[in-house]
This record gives structure tokens, C-alpha cells and sequence, in this order.
């Protein structure tokens, strides 16, 4: 049991982690096309949220159908496969954008709802879904929640820190992201392989 | 001026830099007290992007932004002798003329006290001038203060510059010259210190127009800024003067003016500019396009501009 703990709460902490991540490098991306103002942040943080709160049903839901970390380490398949897209769709998406819609406060809000609410639905989903796999009895239901909120968002807090303080000092844009689906990735392999884990829970 | 000093929290985790953050900001706090008595505030005002003061000196009026008092002025005035320009970056701005003597269209980016954009109204027949300024409360200080005036031939744009610049490219605008003037110095806008925009900026320009830009002599990001310019506009002048810590970037769409170029037009302006305090005639053998920074820089990018960053970096 042990390990099939520590590895879904270091799913939920890279989840996390990449969330955060991908919001702060969101700011960056939309500002060559909206520039860095206050409402291009509030664009963001809306979407973030929107996309998090749609994603939090996903999850729930997904997690009434027969749960298994195979199925979780697939989340994670699919939010690496959709964070790819976004390095190479932002520019023809803003430029499109850009060339549709005047104001810049609705660009930024369009340009974001295009580029962001996919992947960001699709992390959204890993929290309830972790918690269903992690839950055996109801006395205890809060306690595992409360364990895998802390652990995700204390990802999230470390992936703001390093992406903003480090990563955009160290890297490209692009290649942030790209590690970001990399990781994504490896982790949702890493699920699906560790699936014989499910039989001991 | 220590320009990390109003970030000193920031950068908690290098210590020491944490300490001597807190050892400036003591010495601006008492510098302000010494100060304080022939100083007066005459304004203060805090926008969506700064904190706005308009500050009266004995001989002069000054804006600046920031929290703490005796920070950085962004423009002064003289309120006797208005025309007299009151800093040397200002002065040195106006080597624009030396490279576009006749400019009719003009696109400025950052407002501050309105000092550069008058100047040109009034040198400067039948000039056109678009002003893309990101703060509405810099305007109406300006507006207050300065006396700047909005006319027929002086529009401003309440805009961030990066979003009004693909715009006017889109509409095909062009312009003779481009002064971009958008850096505090406390902060930078970082999406408008990249080869991209540069690109941008030189899609603006017509055949022959000019850019110049009010950047600092003594940053960590002078290898950087440079290197951004030189990919963009290949040879560019750099314009230095001891008694000034800003340097002048002009560049140019086409090949640059020969010395002889600059000058004549020197000459040309020479009469005009004396009320405004410019010695222009003393400009042209100061232009240099000697490669003077460390050439293993990178050139900023969209892709990687963290300029606020490696201005404070080691």
C-alpha cells in the first residue's frame, strides 16, 4: 500500500506543480499580442480557474468508473499530449485573435479560453481522482483529501516559485513547456506501468 | 540609485543582497528626511501601475514614480524657463534629429512629463505624433503639470506599446521616427525589450526612418539590450556622455548617416535647439558604433526576455 501512496501523491504534486507553471508561463505568452496589464492576468486566472473548476467534475466523474491507477497514469498521458499543441498553436491562435478582436482585455480572454482551457481541464481532473483512489473508508475520506490538497497545492506553490524566480531565467519558453509534457508524461507512464499496484489496495 | 533597492524582498534568498537591500533603503529613508525641507508634494496619486508624485524643488518640478520620496524623477521642468531641458537623457534624445532632421510622423512610447513630445511639437513644422502611453494618471499629471497639450497633431493613445505597435503594423502605419522612452528603470516591461518587438518597431519605420531609445549606461543588461538592437538593425549609434548614466540607442532602417551627414544637420539645429539647452553641435563625434559590450550575450526573445532578472542577476 505504501507505495502506491507516494505515487499517486507525487502524481497530484507534479499535477500540481504544472498547473501553476503553465499559468504563470500563460502571462508571457499572451503578452507580445496583449501586453502585460492587469487584465491580461485577470484573463488567465479566469480561465485557470473556469478550466479548473469544469475539471474538478471531470475528475469526480471519471472517478465513478472504475478507478484504477491505469486510468489515472492515462490522465496524465492525455494532459502531456494536449500541452503539446499549445507551443505550437499560440501564435497563429493570437495572431488570429489579435486580427479578430480590438479590445485587448476580450483578446486576452479569447486567446486564453483557446490555448488554455484543455489542458487545464484535464490537470483540473487529477485532484478528485486521486482522492477516490487513495479513499477506502468514509471515516477517513477527509483526511486522504485533505493530504492530496496539500500535497498538489504545495506543487503548485513550488511551481510558481521555481517557474517565475528560475525556469524563465534558465530556459525558453518553449523548452519549459515542453519539459512540463515530458514530465506529464513519463509520470502517467510511470501510472499505467505501477498498475499491478491496484491489486494490493 | 540603487535600482534593486525597492525589491530587496524580492531577492530574500540571496542573503547578503537581502542585507545591503535594507542598508540602501535606510540610506534613501534618511536622504528623503535630509531632503524633505525644500522639497513639497504636490501631488500623489497611485494608478494601476505606479505611484505617481509630482514633486516641486526649488527650480523645479519633477515627476516621479515610485513609493519611497527622493526616488527616481522620470521629467522635470523648469517652471521659469519651461523650454530649458532638464536632464541629459532628454538632451541627448533629441540626437534624433541629428539622423531624421525633418521627421513628419512620429510615434512616441512613454509619455513621463510629455518633455520629448513638445519639444518635437514645437521644433518641428506640420509633425504628427502618436503617444502610446499605458497610464491614463501619467496623461492628466502630464496635462496638470508639464502643460502638455493633446491636439489635432498631437494624439494620445492609453495603450500598452507592444499591443498599439502590431496594431499600427496591421493598419500599415508609418513613421519617420520612433522614440521609445517606455524603461523606469525600477521596472521593465519586459515584452518590449525583445528582437520581436524590435522587428515590430522596424516594420513602423519607413525607408530611412530612425529609432531612438532612452536606455542605461551602466545595467547588467547593456550586453543584452545591445545585442537585441544589433540583431534587429545590424549597425546601430551608441551615444554615451560621462555626465549621464542613460545611453542613447539610434538606429536606423537604412544604412546610418555618414559623419558628415550628422554634421550638417547639426548646423541645421543648432539655433533652434539652443533655447532647449541642447548642444547638438557637440553630438556627432560622440556617436559610436564601437561593438563596447560583452559580445557572448544573447539577444533577448519573446521567447526569452527575463530582463528584470539579469538586471539583477550577479
Amino acid at each position: 500500500m505504501r507505495p502506491r501512496f507516494l505515487l499517486i501523491n507525487a502524481l497530484a504534486f507534479c499535477g500540481g506543480f504544472s498547473i501553476m507553471s503553465l499559468e504563470l508561463l500563460g502571462g508571457r505568452i499572451l503578452a507580445p499580442w496583449f501586453g502585460s496589464s492587469i487584465y491580461v492576468w485577470g484573463s488567465i486566472i479566469t480561465v485557470f480557474m473556469l478550466s479548473l473548476s469544469v475539471g474538478y467534475l471531470l475528475g469526480g466523474w471519471l472517478s465513478l468508473h472504475s478507478p484504477s491507477l491505469a486510468k489515472f497514469g492515462c490522465i496524465f498521458l492525455i494532459a502531456a499530449a494536449i500541452l503539446v499543441p499549445v507551443v505550437y498553436l499560440a501564435e497563429p491562435v493570437m495572431t488570429w485573435v489579435f486580427s479578430k478582436v480590438e479590445d485587448p482585455r476580450y483578446g486576452s480572454l479569447a486567446a486564453s479560453l483557446a490555448l488554455f482551457v484543455a489542458p487545464t481541464v484535464v490537470l483540473g481532473a487529477i485532484s478528485p481522482y486521486s482522492v477516490r483512489l487513495l479513499v477506502r473508508r468514509k471515516e477517513e475520506a477527509g483526511k486522504v483529501a485533505g493530504t492530496l490538497y496539500f500535497v498538489s497545492t504545495l506543487g503548485s506553490a513550488l511551481g510558481t516559485l521555481a517557474t517565475s524566480f528560475y525556469f524563465v531565467l534558465w530556459f525558453e519558453m518553449d523548452t519549459i513547456v515542453g519539459v512540463l509534457a515530458g514530465t506529464l508524461l513519463a509520470l502517467g507512464a510511470l501510472g499505467v506501468g505501477c498498475r499491478r499496484l491496484d491489486r494490493d489496495a | 540609485m540603487v535600482p534593486w533597492a525597492s525589491d530587496a524582498a524580492a531577492s530574500t534568498v540571496m542573503h547578503e543582497r537581502f542585507i545591503a537591500g535594507l542598508v540602501a533603503l535606510l540610506l534613501c529613508g534618511l536622504t528623503g528626511t535630509a531632503l524633505a525641507a525644500d522639497r513639497q508634494v504636490l501631488h500623489k496619486e497611485q494608478s494601476l501601475y505606479h505611484t505617481i508624485m509630482i514633486v516641486s524643488e526649488p527650480s523645479r518640478v519633477c515627476m516621479q514614480f515610485s513609493v519611497r520620496d527622493g526616488s527616481r524623477n522620470q521629467s522635470c521642468i523648469n517652471p521659469r524657463h519651461p523650454k530649458r531641458m532638464v536632464f541629459g537623457y532628454t538632451r541627448m534624445m533629441m540626437a534624433a534629429l541629428l539622423l531624421a532632421p525633418e521627421p513628419q510622423a512620429v510615434l512616441v512610447a512613454g509619455l513621463g512629463g510629455g518633455t520629448l513630445p513638445t519639444a518635437l511639437a514645437e521644433l518641428v513644422s506640420d509633425v504628427r505624433i502618436d503617444v502610446v502611453e499605458i497610464d491614463q494618471a501619467v496623461v492628466d499629471a502630464a496635462r496638470e503639470f508639464f502643460d502638455f497639450k493633446e491636439t489635432e497633431r498631437m494624439r494620445v493613445h492609453i495603450r500598452d506599446a507592444r499591443v498599439f505597435a502590431k496594431r499600427a503594423l496591421q493598419r500599415g502605419r508609418q513613421y519617420d521616427l520612433i522614440i521609445l522612452d517606455a524603461y523606469s528603470g525600477d521596472y521593465i516591461p519586459e515584452h518590449l525589450m525583445t528582437a520581436e518587438f524590435l522587428e515590430e518597431v522596424r516594420g513602423l519605420l519607413t525607408p530611412d526612418g530612425v529609432v531612438a531609445a532612452n536606455t542605461f549606461a551602466t545595467s547588467r543588461l547593456y550586453g543584452y539590450e545591445s545585442a537585441t538592437y544589433r540583431s534587429v538593425f545590424g549597425e546601430f549609434f551608441n551615444f554615451k556622455l560621462r555626465t549621464s548614466n542613460n545611453r542613447v540607442i539610434l538606429a536606423t532602417n537604412g544604412p546610418l548617416p555618414t559623419q558628415a551627414e550628422l554634421h550638417a544637420n547639426a548646423r541645421a539645429w543648432r539655433k533652434a535647439l539652443a533655447p532647449y539647452d541642447v548642444p547638438i553641435a557637440s553630438y556627432p563625434r560622440r556617436l559610436s558604433t564601437k561593438l563596447d559590450w560583452d559580445l557572448s550575450k544573447r539577444p533577448l526573445t519573446d521567447q526569452y526576455s527575463p530582463a528584470n532578472l539579469l538586471q539583477r542577476s550577479r
